[in-house]
């Protein structure tokens, strides 16, 4: 008797987990009505072209069909831009082959100091799959309107500057929809599955 | 041959069984002693003192090639009954060093700002310089910091005077994932 009621009582939790379980996904999962709401209301990104540190063009366009992230940021920067950079390097390690879908972008928003042959040395200190950006004034404007990032050139003693500017990792699909980001230091654990969410589509 | 056998097992266990005088067991905790003294110190005990500063652990990253700046961290500890202020600091390293304080607002937004009037070290308390807040902006870079080397700086302080200290160099992403700061 006591046996066949605890059966029953475990059947039914098992039935609401399964329910619960559903709901969630149905609400929140990838192909929800919530999300893509959700999605659609954030319009974050936009056509860009700029120019590598390899001096090659690089537009939205050639991004088509692979899911990227991508972030601002300097390199005169002592602590995001680096941490970032060298965070980014480790998940596309821990990523496998799974990192050949996905394009990392460093668009630098100090194109002043970040010439193509600077950020190319620079960015030898990472992964090599990390794609650094650069070009006109003009072009990291509009670049950074479309992900509505921001920036600020901050004077300091001496005639130097710094930038204060925005430190998140925008996460965009393969049809270069916005589908999140990852905050600076966001837990290592989170950050590598927002990133395999990212690339498994 | 099996008694040959216990002759070696007795020699080898020779030096670990046989009877010693109070003063050879001194002389034997004596020396492990100074000998777990001497590995700690070297491996642990980065500290460093002016009157009633305690300055711990030093550190600073490597940085990527051709990088103009690096960040320095430590933890100030005021044991004393007045408060201080650690005012500047000078480094073999760099041309010029700063402190800075760095943030990440609600939208993502890092902002950093030197603070020219240096860091208050409250009394009895301490203060952190650690990645996402204050910290030592190294600028004008005479040699870039290498993991696993290190480096002599001097801080001031508005009381206790000066100090010589050593910054460790960590990875790039040194004390990231274990410091438990991530949040």
């Amino acid at each position: 008797m006591a046996a066949a009621s605890a059966r029953t009582a475990l059947v039914a939790i098992a039935a609401g987990a399964v329910l619960l379980g559903g709901g969630a996904v149905y609400l929140l999962g990838p192909n929800s009505p919530l999300r893509e709401q959700q999605m659609a209301l954030v319009d974050i990104g936009g056509p860009f072209k700029l120019t590598t540190q390899d001096g090659k063009p690089l537009s939205n366009e050639d991004l088509k069909g692979s899911p990227f992230a991508v972030f601002f940021g300097f390199t005169h920067c002592p602590e995001v831009c680096p941490t970032t950079l060298w965070e980014m390097s480790e998940a596309l390690k821990a990523l496998g082959d799974k990192a050949d879908k996905l394009k990392v972008l460093f668009v630098s928003v100090d194109p002043e100091r970040d010439t193509p042959e600077f950020m190319s040395s620079y960015l030898k200190s990472f992964d090599p799959r990390i794609i650094g950006l650069t070009g006109s004034q003009e072009a990291i404007a509009s670049v950074g309107k479309a992900y509505r990032a921001y920036w600020k050139k901050v004077p300091t003693d001496g005639g130097d500057y710094t930038m204060d500017h925005t430190a998140s990792v925008y996460l965009m699909d393969a049809e270069g929809r916005f589908s999140g980001v990852i905050s600076y230091q966001e837990d290592p654990k989170v950050r590598l599955a927002k990133l395999e969410r990212l690339v498994n589509g | 041959m099996h008694s040959n056998s216990r002759t070696i097992a007795r020699a080898v266990a020779y030096p670990f069984n046989r009877s010693r005088s109070f003063v050879e067991r001194l002389g034997i905790l004596a020396f492990a002693l100074a000998l777990f003294f001497a590995m700690s110190h070297s491996l642990w005990a980065h500290e460093f003192k002016a009157g009633d500063i305690e300055v711990v652990h030093p550190w600073s990253r490597a940085i990527p090639a051709g990088a103009k700046v690096a960040a320095g961290y430590l933890t100030l500890k005021n044991e004393g009954s007045a408060a201080d202020r650690l005012v500047s600091i000078t480094s073999e390293i760099a041309g010029k060093s700063e402190i800075h304080e760095m943030a990440v607002d609600a939208n993502g937004v890092m902002t950093m700002r030197p603070v020219p009037a240096g860091v208050e070290v409250p009394a009895g308390g301490k203060v952190e310089l650690k990645p996402g807040s204050y910290h030592i902006m190294f600028m004008d870079l005479k040699h870039p910091p290498k993991k696993g080397e290190s480096f002599k700086g001097t801080l001031t302080f508005e009381k206790a005077g000066t100090v010589d200290v050593e910054f460790s160099v960590d990875d790039m992403g040194g004390e990231n994932d274990h410091s438990g700061h991530g949040g």
